[in-house]
């Protein structure tokens, strides 16, 4: 029971990373990035791939992961602004029709980009956790999986920060709420943006690193079922809020886990996506989602 | 030289000719009004001086600024601001967080404080309601939130879009007691209003705009006088 209860949590850290981005991002200009959780896998695979470039393999030291993920996140942050501004950017004032297509797009081209790069093959992740820990509470908690949770808690801590407490924070909700208004108030929409994409590309990658660390494997498609599920997460919480997200995340991860554990694994994803349509036909705004207010 | 002149501007939505050749100037520390009815092309006119409408043709020009081609970020910086028709004010923010985004392009953090200081000082309501979302506010609550946020970003320019829009005869008095103060302690006003009585009371000219160009101007009580102005906009 605590177990399934940990487990659900940890792979729910990784939902609401993930959730955040995809949050965030329709929050601010109301496009649902579907290429989001390709991003998560591009994470992965730059720190396969600098890994693999220094001949590491089978590793288990933590600052190692801490500082692979660093860099992880810099590389797709810098990937996202880029998307954002050569896809998205350019069809701002666009049909959401249009933008949506380009981001399904953009999803495949950075899916089988890959592919040409790795091969189709799943891949061995260099870094594992190690198994080294200790039994609370009847739930059997390794010390690696530990600081993949801390870690999460203190991404979605700073992020929150940002967004709450900083002058680009508010610059940021002040789009999302009137992007004319903002621009009165002397807010360089484009440079908001831009710092959106960075922030919630670069937690998705940092997700990315912690999943290949915490499953062993990566590969090509590994960022379409997260992407969905992180999507599920963010409408469950209540899509545009970032506590909605983080909720949604966490939610999602424990659902999961007891799903899986009381039908077997095999009905995982059944039971997330029934939660997803659940959701949008039952309360569409999600657990946190602010109704739609009409202006006059 | 006139701080901010428009010279025979010319705007388009789509087909739609909203502005045609409109031409008009304001001096330093004026408060000035643009008068018109609904459609005449008055918002249209402060969005082209905000950056968010481009003009066609035409000379926009304020403090050596080419307001044709500035971004509007830039414009705000340099100390150009709008505030906005129906006061747009940040519904799911608090009163606090609206005022300090009007300071966003400000990277003095203590002339931030201060100027919070003057507008809680200028308008007490807000500063008893600072930590209220701005969505729950009353109307005339919201027009000073959205002049007070304007004057955090410490306006050497201020323009008004119908300030005395939806509100009662007795606020919009205070609202225009609020313009005069700015206006005294020296920041330069363009006031647009249907409102033609109040707004004359306090301009020192005015602009009469009909179907996007000027047809009358003069001093604010000569206009108020006009027979013209009179039957049009002050209804005898």
């Amino acid at each position: 029971m605590m177990q399934l209860i940990w487990n659900g949590l940890i792979v729910g850290s990784f939902y609401a990373l993930v959730a955040l981005g995809y949050s965030m991002v329709y929050g601010i200009i109301k496009l649902l990035n579907f290429a989001h959780g390709d991003i998560y896998m591009l994470g992965a695979f730059v720190g396969f791939f600098t890994l693999s470039a220094f001949g590491i393999s089978n590793e288990t030291s933590i600052p190692l992961l801490l500082v692979i993920m660093l860099l992880s996140m810099v590389t797709t942050g810098l990937i996202g602004v880029g998307i954002e501004r050569i896809a998205y950017r350019p069809l701002r004032n666009s049909p959401r029709l249009a933008v949506l297509i380009t981001a399904i797009g953009v999803s495949f081209t950075l899916e089988y980009g890959v592919r040409q790069l790795f091969g189709p093959n799943p891949e061995a992740f260099p870094i594992r956790l190690a198994s080294t820990g200790f039994d609370v509470l009847g739930m059997r908690i390794t010390a690696s999986q530990l600081v993949l949770v801390v870690i999460a808690a203190v991404l979605m801590l700073v992020l929150a920060h940002i967004v709450e407490r900083t002058s680009q924070g508010r610059a940021m909700r002040a789009i999302a709420l009137d992007p004319q208004g903002a621009q009165l108030m002397g807010v360089n929409v484009n440079r908001v943006i831009a710092t959106v994409f960075f922030i919630g590309s670069a937690l998705a990658g940092a997700a990315g690193v912690m999943a290949g660390a915490y499953y062993g494997s990566i590969d090509f498609l590994m960022g379409f079922i997260i992407g969905l599920k992180a999507f599920t997460a963010a409408v469950i919480g209540g899509i545009g809020n970032l506590y909605g997200a983080m909720l949604g995340g966490l939610l999602l991860g424990l659902l999961e886990s007891f799903g899986a554990a009381w039908f077997g694994g095999e009905w995982r994803d059944v039971f997330s996506f029934a939660f997803l349509i659940l959701f949008l036909t039952f309360k569409p705004t999600g657990l946190l989602g602010a109704r739609v207010v009409e202006r006059m | 030289m006139s701080v901010l002149e428009v010279n025979e501007a010319d705007v388009y939505y789509g087909r739609v000719h909203a502005l045609r050749g409109l031409s008009f100037a304001v001096e330093e520390g004026e408060i000035v009004c643009l008068l018109g009815n609904n459609g005449a092309g008055k918002s249209t006119t402060m969005n082209m001086l905000s950056g968010l409408v481009r003009p066609k043709s035409g000379e926009v020009r304020w403090n050596g600024l080419d307001l044709t081609t500035a971004k509007p970020w830039n414009i705000v910086s340099a100390g150009l601001l709008h505030v906005p028709e129906g006061r747009r004010i940040f519904s799911t923010m608090t009163v606090h967080e609206n005022l300090l985004l009007g300071g966003y392009t400000v990277r003095d953090k203590r002339a931030i404080q201060t100027r919070l200081d003057e507008v809680y000082g200028l308008m007490p309501r807000l500063a008893e309601r600072r930590r209220q979302q701005g969505g729950t506010l009353s109307g005339g609550e919201q027009q000073m939130v959205a002049i007070g946020r304007a004057l955090i970003g410490g306006p050497k320019l201020l323009l008004l879009d119908e300030p005395s829009m939806g509100l009662a005869p007795l606020i919009v008095k205070q609202v225009m007691e609020i313009i005069q103060q700015v206006n005294a302690q020296g920041t330069t006003v363009l006031l647009v209003e249907q409102n033609a009585r109040a707004a004359l009371k306090i301009a020192h000219r005015a602009y009469v705009v009909e179907t996007g160009a000027v047809t009358l101007s003069g001093p604010a009580a000569e206009l108020a006088a006009d027979p013209r102005v009179v039957e049009a906009y002050l209804g005898a």
